[in-house]
């Protein structure tokens, strides 16, 4: 063991103690659905939620305001409009954050890491509604700058868990196969990323949780989604339909944090 | 006998004994960036081939990194590395390690792949067909002592340490390379399973014969393992290059001296094996033998018991006519007495055998072959005049370069 014999840019070990003080990984503990009543409990919960509000909804006599925003058509459209916002925003948030991610963990890239991740540090801090105003005054109104506000506040966390997810493979196991002869691009894809795979994918559900919460927020700039139903309530005063937008909002965010939940284990390599 | 040039100043390890050379440092040199001592500083060095070669030292001296640029983990700053006399300092470093089979302390499995995936690492970047592949697999898993049906499907954190430092070794080995750079192998292994894993090593290395660069910082590894050892000072300079027996009789200087400190001539019982001494006879007798026929081969020695062995001629136990006289007690031979421990085989070094000696019973090691089956003992008498034998040669060597003052060199 000749400690002085490794120069100190050359490992992406040394690197990880400098930017895990910065950039703390999502390590919080959430539900993992395990065993068949592991992954029943979700959908149960949240159908008997969506039969209570149906049933409940059934008992109320509604007036034509009520009808014109909580019919079948307008919900059905505000949820595909909710759905293509987190999922499309969520892609885009890998294709950035990934490949980011993978460059600033490469040893030789060592210096640029930590200014690179002021940058995207700068999206989380910002509120989001912030984002959008600013994105709707200088921008434009509508999908896509709803998108981009998305984008910029949800990279940080799959940057950072990418980064946080390659940096913490066993450098011993990155040796042992750069000794085998293993190439630098094979080593990344067959040994770093599948070893970061279950921390990566914490990071991309945290990412589609914030999303499909912060849609909401997209009616405030013509963006839709679930957000139209409350707020078309506030607008009016009817309880019953801000009610049943918050609802539903719920039980989309949980559905989407149950499937994220599912893909988490699947994804995870065996043997870890 | 070996020379040893390094004496004579210059930072080199020949070997000078027209053995075939395996790997050739030439000029070879280290320099980190932002340090202004160089890691490895002008080496120039042979290894035989089909040798274990041993670079050993102290923290710090450069030995790992030596190592590492024979297969160009770490880029030498200057100076040649030839393989079988080919220049391999520019080729494709990537190609360069499929051919060098590689072992480092921490293992390095990869946790998501099985233990056949792990081992089938080098052989599919070679584009072996699956077929071969498997069957490799399996007989390298056979070769490390582990059984390839139960161990194949299972993942590293699914096995103890020693069994996954087999692996380790199986790994480097898959696709059959001449050359295998080992890192403080057996390292971070419990002691026990150390001796053992080290033990059925050179067994293995009996057979396969490969050309292996073994580093570790513990001299008495160095002694046990080494056909040859380098022992290194800061920046890898060679302190001394030469067998285990020629360093420990005449070590270079103070700084070897130091370093195989105390104990030099208790060490050399490590360099002994059992199969170079002669062996004794002890009274044995087969298992179904009668107590009267056992008590008249005890009484025709000068022995204070027998030793039963059974159908295979393996050895079961002690009995001495102690446990023959109670003759109220009907059992066999084979259940009577003590049992028969301090088992070794030819491979064993006398300090090893000397060690299992002091804990048996009657202060004897018995020799068993391959299969298990005996084929004499060695006491405390046969360790003695190995020593004996050791301390003359020791004298004989000393009275020689006394009458040639140029040393063997």
């Amino acid at each position: 063991m000749s400690a002085p014999s490794m120069p100190p840019t050359e490992t992406a070990e040394e690197l990880a103690p400098a930017v895990g003080g910065r950039i703390a990984v999502e390590a919080t503990p959430r539900f993992r659905p395990r065993g068949i009543v592991g992954y029943l409990f979700m959908p149960v919960v949240l159908a008997t939620a969506l039969l209570a509000l149906y049933l409940w909804i059934q008992g109320q006599e509604l007036g034509s305001t009520e009808m014109r925003l909580i019919n079948a058509e307008n919900i059905r459209t505000s949820l595909v409009r909710h759905l293509q916002l987190t999922v499309i925003s969520t892609v885009l948030v890998l294709l950035i954050a990934i490949p980011v991610g993978i460059i600033l963990t490469r040893p030789l890239l060592g210096r640029i890491t930590q200014p690179a991740i002021a940058v995207f540090n700068i999206g989380q801090a910002l509120p989001t509604i912030g984002i959008l105003a600013l994105f709707a005054i200088v921008w434009d109104i509508g999908f896509w700058p709803v998108i981009a506000a998305l984008v910029a506040y949800t990279v940080l966390p799959v940057l950072r868990n990418t980064m946080v997810g390659l940096q913490q493979v066993d450098p011993s196991v990155i040796e042992s196969a750069r000794g085998m002869g293993m190439t630098r691009r094979a080593v990344l894809l067959r040994i770093e990323l599948p070893l970061a795979v279950p921390i990566l994918m914490a990071g991309v559900r945290t990412a589609l949780v914030i999303n499909v919460a912060t849609v909401t927020l997209a009616t405030f700039v013509a963006g839709g989604g679930l957000g139209d139903i409350i707020s078309g309530g506030f607008s009016t005063g009817r309880d019953t339909v801000i009610i049943v937008g918050a609802v539903l909002t719920a039980v989309t965010a949980l559905t989407v944090d149950y499937l994220a939940g599912i893909a988490e284990n699947v994804l995870r390599p065996k043997g870890l | 006998m070996t020379h040893n040039d390094s004496s004579t100043g210059g930072n080199v390890g020949t070997i000078g004994d027209g053995k075939k050379i395996k790997i050739r440092l030439e000029s070879l040199a280290k320099r980190f960036p932002g340090q202004t001592e160089p890691a490895v500083d002008d080496l120039t060095l042979e290894i035989p081939e089909g040798e274990i070669v041993i670079f050993v030292g102290p923290s710090g001296c450069g030995k790992t990194t030596t190592m590492k640029l024979i297969n160009r983990l770490i880029e030498p700053s200057s100076g040649r590395i030839f393989l079988d006399d080919e220049d391999v300092t520019n080729v494709d470093p990537d190609h360069l390690r499929r051919r060098i089979g590689y072992v480092i302390q921490q293992i390095g499995l990869f946790p998501h792949m099985t233990i056949a995936e792990n081992i089938a690492t080098v052989p599919k970047m070679l584009k072996w067909d699956s077929k071969r592949i498997s069957s490799r697999v399996e007989e390298l898993l056979e070769t490390v002592g582990m059984d390839a049906g139960r161990y194949r499907n299972r993942y590293p954190k699914e096995l103890s340490g020693g069994q996954r430092q087999r692996v380790g070794v199986a790994r480097a080995m898959s696709a059959d390379p001449d050359v295998m750079l080992m890192d403080e192998p057996f390292g971070a292994i419990d002691p026990i399973t150390r001796d053992r894993l080290q033990n059925e090593f050179l067994r293995l290395q009996e057979e396969i014969k490969k050309t292996i660069i073994f580093v570790t910082h513990d001299i008495d590894e160095a002694i046990k393992m080494g056909d040859r050892i380098a022992i290194l000072r800061e920046q890898s300079h060679i302190a001394q290059y030469d067998t285990p027996e020629r360093i420990l009789v005449g070590p270079a200087d103070d700084f070897v001296a130091d370093f195989i400190g105390r104990g030099a001539s208790l060490k050399r019982l490590g360099l002994s094996r059992v199969r170079d001494v002669e062996l004794h006879e002890w009274p044995t007798v087969a298992d179904g033998t009668s107590r009267d026929d056992a008590r008249r081969v005890l009484q025709q020695s000068d022995k204070g018991c027998v030793l039963v062995l059974d159908g295979q001629h393996r050895p079961r136990r002690w009995v001495s006519a102690e446990h023959l006289g109670r003759t109220d007690d009907q059992r066999s031979l084979s259940e009577i007495g003590l049992p028969a421990d301090a088992v070794v085989e030819p491979h064993a070094t006398l300090s090893d055998t000397l060690n299992e000696m002091l804990t048996s019973r009657y202060a004897t090691a018995i020799v068993v072959d391959a299969d298990g089956a005996y084929t004499g003992v060695v006491d405390i008498e046969t360790i003695n005049e190995s020593v004996r034998g050791m301390r003359e040669a020791e004298r004989g060597r000393l009275r020689g370069e006394l009458a040639d003052p140029e040393g063997p060199g």
